[in-house]
């Protein structure tokens, strides 16, 4: 088995190959009759050299080497790792719409920018606004795109050199923070309440002429409901500011409630997280942003609209933020959650929120007694637990974790939020049966008694990986980032 | 008045009077403790000038990135180069071969300013009560 | 039973987890979200469709368009029609890899993880760099990317860049900058390059980078040596955005002094798909390397010294430097590093140089036609897959009476360059020399 645990360079034999390419039907030409001599490659790119077999093999093997939805539980808290429909799959390879270009004349692609349409509209009530764009390529870039245009609002009013702060809760995701500040912003950080929600009282102190936006989730990633987002909405508003909306995790109020209704001016979607997208190891994803209708202009450029029963693209929107990433976002990640909408409609996608916040409630309710929980009452779509408890034992979480992969299962997110102490961030979606929720249940519980009776066991897990526990620190230190022979 | 003994900083860095108005500069045990195994530092350049709280550098671990700022004003004159390749100094030897750069002071007066090995043991203690509680 | 084939719950499961919860109802556990603003009805979207007419409804969607195959594509400018072995979609196919996360756990991770360092590698191989991330977006956010690093490293607040370039590029790049808050300015080109005379005069202290495309837009190759020379003489960083299928046999942009290679691996394995998902590469000489965006995989050993890999320079990443981080880059296109590290592995060493060489040679043959037939053909630099023809019609009325003939002709330059009646053509090793000269006979067709 060894051979198959090399590197790809490193069965490569020269004279092998695994591809099908005709000879030319053309003249042959001599490049250096084209080109001048230094601008001809002289050392040839290093690729490996292996047959069609050779390479199956190898991939094959580091697929078994690597854990998917597909192989099992993965409660990543706050990645909403859901069932990836196969069906989805099938569709985004239709020649149909894997085989056209996007700059084909629009009258060619008429099916394509259908599609694209009714999605803009679906999700368009999903979150309660009053228009979409599909351009953003991933949550992150949604983040970006959102404070883009509360720049572009904020200078419109003449407001922008005023208007320099973005606030943030301190139990937001990494990414706020950092594409408030990549859009220009400096961050004001709001700390929760002992309830983890968003401190009211410090939330006003920090509010004032300064502010552009605030920046929430809601549930937030302790999956705790802000139930007073009405009143902080009020409250932003009437600085003059903007309410951002992250909607990495939409599973929670699919068909419940919708930004739009608390309040929010803008929102960002993540299709691969609460519309079945697979990730595909990092991605790529989607990232769909919403606005509310006097925000419109802003929009990235070009729009997609319809005129009578014509889809045109439409660039005449001289205030817009312009263009934020190639062509018209991530297509095939679209068609993905299109096929996925169409095959719940409102009543599944209701259900959805239903059963990953009673998966969520009660897998807390299992854990409760063997793991500390900070925060009681009812979560949403995700729980947060602190392994402080088996800290004070001598085993940190993170080896909570490793041990957890012996067990079949991926992970739960871990050390986030950083208001928790030794966080484990569990979110089992809608997708488990109860029976994995009590076996996994089960697994966490052997492991808090093993951290009492044999912590040694959960410190050097994992065991049945296809590699014990890896040296984190020394690949930042040697930083090998390439193969070289 | 020059002495021979360390001082510190509230950031936790170490200031190592050196005579002819410089000092070396390093980050203390309890920093190097609270940041883990170190992966990368980023040493000023030298003749940069730095100022009290400008930042002079940063170093990585695993987990995190921390600004390293000034605890003094003046120009650099001299950086460690063995961290570039050799960043776990900082954890093995966080007084001797981890230090970081040194500095020419401007002002030698802002010495005054910092902590004695006593007082920067007792401020430690303090913040170490604090995460207790 | 559960009418959705996604959602396991029965009745009796609900109960069960109800009553472990002691309420009677799911709606309890949605009590805290205030009543004026939970929905009463459902959300006005269509209603629920099973699979076989779904499947059906998204054929006819999908029948609408016009397709690759249905015609044939002389249409570039940035996505190609190009070979994509069969192992390609079989490898991405496997739900190991499309359905994880970003390997958090990397030891539960490890085949996406090698995967991706071989990807690195690879990249590092073409662009002639000392390293590369695992991905990013697409090739103009990786453009993004690059000059916001140029903007830190040089702490200077210009970036050049030729007008050459893609214009969705600059367009993306100019979002970015105004971000940031740096300046971009665009150099004017000569003929169908960039006009060195006017980059030489623009080149200033304030100069972070000088970016240009290799090949570019027009198709044709750029003469990185000689922009070197100016761009270090105002000790400013070159950032190329390259076709990576080009530089199989076009010099290594890091052999010609680059600092930052960015581009799209789309024409490696990658499905045009409509524009998108693509997938952006990273590459940058050492002394930038830990100020690369997004992810990078290192090599590490595990706790018996086997080999192992693992996400690294995370300290660096948003997730934790969060108000003070330069980019929001999180996430990058993992399943489209691993589908064009599959193709790269596929054609290997020479099947890359040959992919190359065909794309270089029917370019060449169908200009030569063309301007023995008396066509105008404006490139004067030598060409890669693309160049450009005036024709003596607006393109758009013209590629309307090629699509009646089977053919969707080439990209439109008037509305980016204010170039009337010039035409971009593609073409990859795809066509044939009969698709070639069929195509040429249309167009004489058309405009004689």
């Amino acid at each position: 088995m060894t051979e198959y645990n090399d590197l790809i360079f490193e069965v490569s034999q020269p004279g092998r190959s695994a591809f099908s390419l005709p000879e030319s039907d053309v003249p042959l030409i001599d490049l250096t009759t084209k080109f001048p001599q230094h601008l001809i490659r002289e050392e040839p790119a290093e690729l490996p050299e292996v047959s069609e077999p050779q390479l199956m093999r190898h991939y094959t093997s580091l697929s078994t080497k690597n854990f998917g939805v597909d192989n099992g539980f993965y409660p990543l808290g706050s990645c909403t790792m859901k069932y990836n429909p196969k069906i989805n799959e099938d569709v985004a390879r239709y020649d149909g719409f894997a085989a056209i270009h996007p700059f084909q004349p629009v009258e060619t692609v008429q099916g394509a920018f259908e599609l694209l349409y009714e999605l803009q509209e679906d999700l368009q009530v999903i979150a309660g606004m009053d228009a979409i764009t599909l351009q953003p390529a991933a949550g992150a870039q949604g983040e970006w795109t959102g404070l883009m245009m509360i720049k572009a609002y904020h200078t419109k009013n003449g407001d922008r050199a005023a208007r320099t702060k973005i606030l943030v809760p301190d139990s937001a995701h990494g990414t706020n923070p950092a594409s408030a500040h990549a859009a220009g912003f400096d961050v004001v950080e709001i700390p929760s309440n002992p309830n983890g929600t968003v401190d009211l009282v410090e939330l006003k102190k920090q509010v004032g002429k300064d502010t552009a936006g605030l920046m929430l989730t809601n549930p937030n990633t302790l999956g705790i409901f802000e139930k007073d987002i009405i009143e902080m909405a009020e409250i932003i508003h009437e600085a003059g500011g903007l309410v951002y909306y992250d909607g990495a995790n939409l599973n929670a109020i699919l068909g419940q409630t919708t930004p739009g209704m608390m309040g929010f001016d803008i929102v960002h979607l993540n299709l691969h997280k609460s519309f079945s997208t697979p990730h595909g190891g990092g991605g790529p994803g989607s990232g769909p942003v919403g606005v509310k209708e006097f925000l419109i202009p802003y929009l990235p450029i070009p729009r997609i609209e319809k005129q009578e029963n014509h889809y045109v693209l439409n660039a005449a929107y001289p205030d817009s933020i312009g263009r934020v990433k190639g062509y018209y976002g991530n297509f095939g990640v679209n068609v993905r959650a299109y096929t996925y909408i169409r095959t719940m409609g409102p009543k599944g996608l209701r259900q959805v929120s239903e059963s990953a916040v009673l998966h969520a409630n009660y897998l807390r309710k299992r854990l409760e007694p063997y793991y500390d929980t900070p925060y009681t009452q009812y979560s949403k779509h995700e729980f947060v637990l602190s392994g402080s408890r088996q800290k004070k034992q001598g085993v940190p979480t993170l080896n909570i974790a490793k041990r957890i992969l012996d067990f079949g299962y991926y992970a739960p997110t871990v050390y986030f939020p950083l208001i928790v102490d030794e966080a484990l961030m569990i979110e089992p979606t809608e997708t488990e049966t109860k029976e994995t929720l009590d076996a996994f249940a089960d697994a966490l519980i052997q492991i808090a008694i093993e951290v009492e009776e044999t912590p040694e066991m959960v410190l050097n897990a994992p065991y049945t990986t296809s590699v014990r526990r890896l040296d984190e620190v020394k690949a930042a230190r040697q930083l090998i980032v390439k193969h070289t022979p | 008045m020059m002495t021979e003994e360390r001082l510190y900083s509230k950031d936790h860095e170490w200031i190592l009077p050196l005579g002819e108005n410089t000092v070396r500069v390093g980050i203390t045990a309890y920093a190097v403790e609270q940041l883990g195994d170190i992966v990368y530092v980023e040493v000023p350049e030298i003749d940069a000038e730095v100022s009290v709280g400008s930042e002079m550098g940063t170093v990585e671990s695993i987990k995190s990135a921390s600004e390293i700022f000034s605890p003094v004003t003046g120009l650099i004159i001299a950086v460690n180069e063995e961290l570039e390749d050799g960043p776990e100094l900082v954890n093995d030897s966080p007084y001797e071969e981890g230090w970081f750069a040194e500095i020419q002071l401007e002002n030698p007066i802002e010495l005054k300013g910092l902590l004695s090995e006593a007082n920067y043991q007792a401020y430690v203690a303090e913040l170490a009560a604090e995460e207790e509680a | 039973m559960n009418e959705y084939r996604y959602l396991p719950d029965t009745a009796q499961d609900q109960k069960k987890m109800l009553d472990a919860l002691e309420i009677t109802s799911v709606d309890e556990l949605f009590s805290d979200i205030p009543t004026e603003i939970r929905l009463t009805e459902d959300l006005p979207i269509p209603q629920a469709v099973h699979e076989s007419a779904l499947i059906k409804k998204m054929r006819r969607l999908a029948a609408k368009n016009a397709t690759a195959h249905d015609y044939t594509l002389f249409l570039g400018a940035g996505t190609y029609d190009h070979y994509i072995p069969s192992v390609v979609d079989h490898v991405i196919s496997r739900s190991e890899f499309y359905t994880a996360y970003t390997p958090y756990q990397a030891e539960a991770s490890q085949g996406e993880l090698q995967a991706l360092f071989e990807f690195q590698t690879m990249v590092c191989e073409l662009t002639g760099m000392d390293a590369a991330n695992s991905s990013l977006y697409d090739g103009f956010t990786a453009l993004g990317e690059a000059a916001t690093l140029a903007v830190g490293a040089t702490k200077r607040s210009k970036i050049l860049i030729s007008k050459a370039a893609h214009p969705q590029g600059r367009q993306v790049l100019q979002t970015v900058a105004n971000g940031n808050d740096y300046q971009v300015t665009e150099i004017d080109l000569l003929n169908d390059s960039t006009n060195l005379t006017l980059l030489e005069e623009q080149l200033d202290k304030e100069t972070a980078a000088v970016v240009i495309q290799y090949p570019n837009f027009f198709g044709s190759v750029e003469d990185l040596a000689a922009i070197k020379e100016l761009v270090t003489a105002h000790k400013a960083l070159l950032i190329v955005m390259a076709n990576p299928l080009a530089l199989a046999l076009l010099e290594s942009p890091g052999k010609l002094g680059a600092d930052i290679v960015v581009g799209d691996m789309q024409p490696m394995g990658l499905a045009m798909n409509f524009g998108g998902p693509h997938c952006g590469y990273f590459a940058v000489k050492k002394k930038y390397i830990r100020k690369i965006p997004g992810r990078i995989i290192g090599q590490t050993t595990d706790s018996e010294g086997k080999r192992g890999f693992v996400l690294t320079l995370q300290a660096r990443e948003q997730h934790i430097r969060r108000e003070k981080a330069t980019s929001y880059m999180s996430s990058n296109q993992a399943l489209n590093a691993l589908a064009s590290a599959v193709f790269m592995s596929a054609l290997g060493k020479e099947g890359i140089k040959k992919m190359a060489k065909l794309n270089i040679e029917k370019a060449d043959y169908m200009a030569k036609q063309m301007e023995n037939k008396g066509f105008l053909l404006k490139n004067e630099a030598p060409n890669f897959n693309e160049f450009v023809v005036q024709l003596n019609a607006p393109i758009k009325e013209i590629n309307q009476l090629l699509l009646q003939k089977g053919f969707i002709g080439g990209y439109d330059l008037e509305f980016d360059y204010g170039m009337e009646n010039a035409m971009l053509i593609a073409v990859t090793e795809q066509r044939t020399k009969e698709e070639i000269d069929q195509f040429i006979e249309a167009l004489e067709g058309i405009t004689k």
